[in-house]
């Protein structure tokens, strides 16, 4: 344990290392230190930022579904009532003009039938007097008799 | 080992523990340990220029394997300094406590080198009597030491004024009646003396004893082969102990450092 000037000069390299250190080791290093920790902080919030904007729009789409499905069921009822509506109108217009159809065509038998009556009418008054012709072999004044006939021909 | 033939324990152990030493006036005070000195300004060269070259490359995006190895460093240190000191630390605390801590490690780690192999290679190139580990050196540990106490007192005044540290002196920790400045001021007194003493004294103790050992068993070596290889073991042993003591003792060190100075901004 002999104290000499060895201590004085370990002293001073001590000072010289603390001074080197302080001036040019710790310093640099500090700051790439620090300057990466902010990078990495900021990466970090920008990651929870991306999850909290990627969280948002998850939910604004199922939003969007959920409102497009609505309308879409909606879009389909009314769709449905739509047709049924139609086809009930279809139904409603075939059935007129069936009817329209039918009643013209039973004017037309009525007049048709009508009609043949008229002629058989106008042949029956003839026949009945061919017929008495006939019979009688005689002329037969039409004129004198021409009550009768219209009478017969009122009973048809 | 000069003569083989009149070699003793003793003359082994005084040969392994005597310093290399100069000559530069006349007493005994005028005397540099030639061995403490270029041993430990070497590995301070290395060390702080190892770290230089790192932090001279140093990028701030991803860091190599040699930047992040220096970065740990710094943080680690970093760390411990931010529990102990609250202050600008980046101005002079933390980088010291890194020195101290980087360069104690290193001198401490001599103490691996095997003791007898490293006389023998240094004995060929000329150089006999050569202490390996500054730390072992009581110079070494009171010239740190006495550095920190004096940084210590600096940031005393510094920080308090020389009149806040005057009446700390006498005021604290007791209190500022009048009739307790002589128990305050012989308080501090001791505290003074004893900081230093304590700091230097418990690594140059602890190193010191880990040569010993290690000269002691060592000296297995002469009881021929069986004594030789029970040595080794030993040796081994105490080496891998000594990993923890060299750490340890370094970070205790360092650690100190850092209280001394932290102490030395705070005012009571």
């Amino acid at each position: 344990m002999n104290i000499n000037l060895t201590l004085i000069s370990q002293a001073v390299a001590f000072a010289i290392f603390i001074w080197f250190t302080v001036r040019f080791v710790w310093p640099p290093l500090r700051n790439a230190i620090e300057i990466r920790q902010k990078t990495i902080a900021d990466g970090l919030a920008a990651a929870e930022r991306g999850k909290h904007d990627l969280e948002l729009a998850a939910r604004r789409s199922a939003d969007v579904l959920r409102e497009t499905k609505d309308k879409s069921a909606e879009l389909l009822t009314q769709a449905e009532r739509r047709a049924q509506q139609i086809v009930e109108d279809a139904k409603a217009a075939a059935r007129v003009e069936a009817d329209k159809v039918i009643a013209s065509a039973k004017a037309e038998i009525d007049q048709e039938a009508e009609r043949a009556k008229q002629q058989l009418r106008e042949r029956v008054a003839e026949l009945a007097v061919t017929g008495a012709e006939k019979i009688l072999r005689r002329e037969v004044n039409a004129a004198a008799h021409a009550d009768m006939l219209s009478a017969l021909k009122q009973e048809l | 080992m000069t003569a083989g033939a009149e070699l003793t324990p003793t003359s082994y152990i005084t040969h392994h523990l005597s310093f290399m030493q100069k000559s530069v006036g006349t007493g005994d005070f005028w005397v540099l340990h030639v061995d403490t000195i270029v041993t430990s300004v070497i590995l301070g060269i290395l060390a702080f220029g190892f770290l230089w070259w790192v932090v001279r490359g140093a990028t701030a995006g991803v860091p190599n394997k040699r930047q992040a190895f220096v970065e740990l460093a710094i943080e680690f240190i970093d760390d411990q300094v931010k529990g102990i000191f609250h202050g600008d630390r980046h101005a002079f605390v933390a980088p010291a406590a890194l020195t101290v801590f980087v360069w104690v490690l290193l001198m401490n780690a001599m103490d691996f080198l095997p003791v007898d192999i490293m006389a023998k290679i240094l004995g060929a190139m000329g150089l006999h009597e050569w202490r390996m580990v500054p730390t072992a050196d009581v110079n070494t540990t009171f010239a740190l030491a006495l550095a920190v106490w004096f940084l210590m007192i600096f940031y005393s005044v510094k920080v308090k004024g020389l009149g806040g540290w005057i009446h700390e002196l006498f005021c604290s920790p007791f209190g500022s009646n009048p009739l307790l400045w002589p128990a305050n001021f012989l308080l501090n007194i001791i505290e003074y003396v004893s900081k230093p003493l304590s700091h230097s004294l418990r690594l140059y103790g602890n190193m010191y004893a880990g040569e010993i050992i290690f000269l002691l068993l060592g000296l297995w070596a002469a009881t021929g082969l069986a004594g030789t290889v029970f040595g080794a073991i030993l040796g081994a042993g105490w080496a891998i102990f000594h990993i923890l003591i060299v750490v340890l003792q370094a970070f205790i060190f360092m650690m100190l450092t850092v209280v001394y100075l932290a102490m030395a901004h705070e005012s009571h």
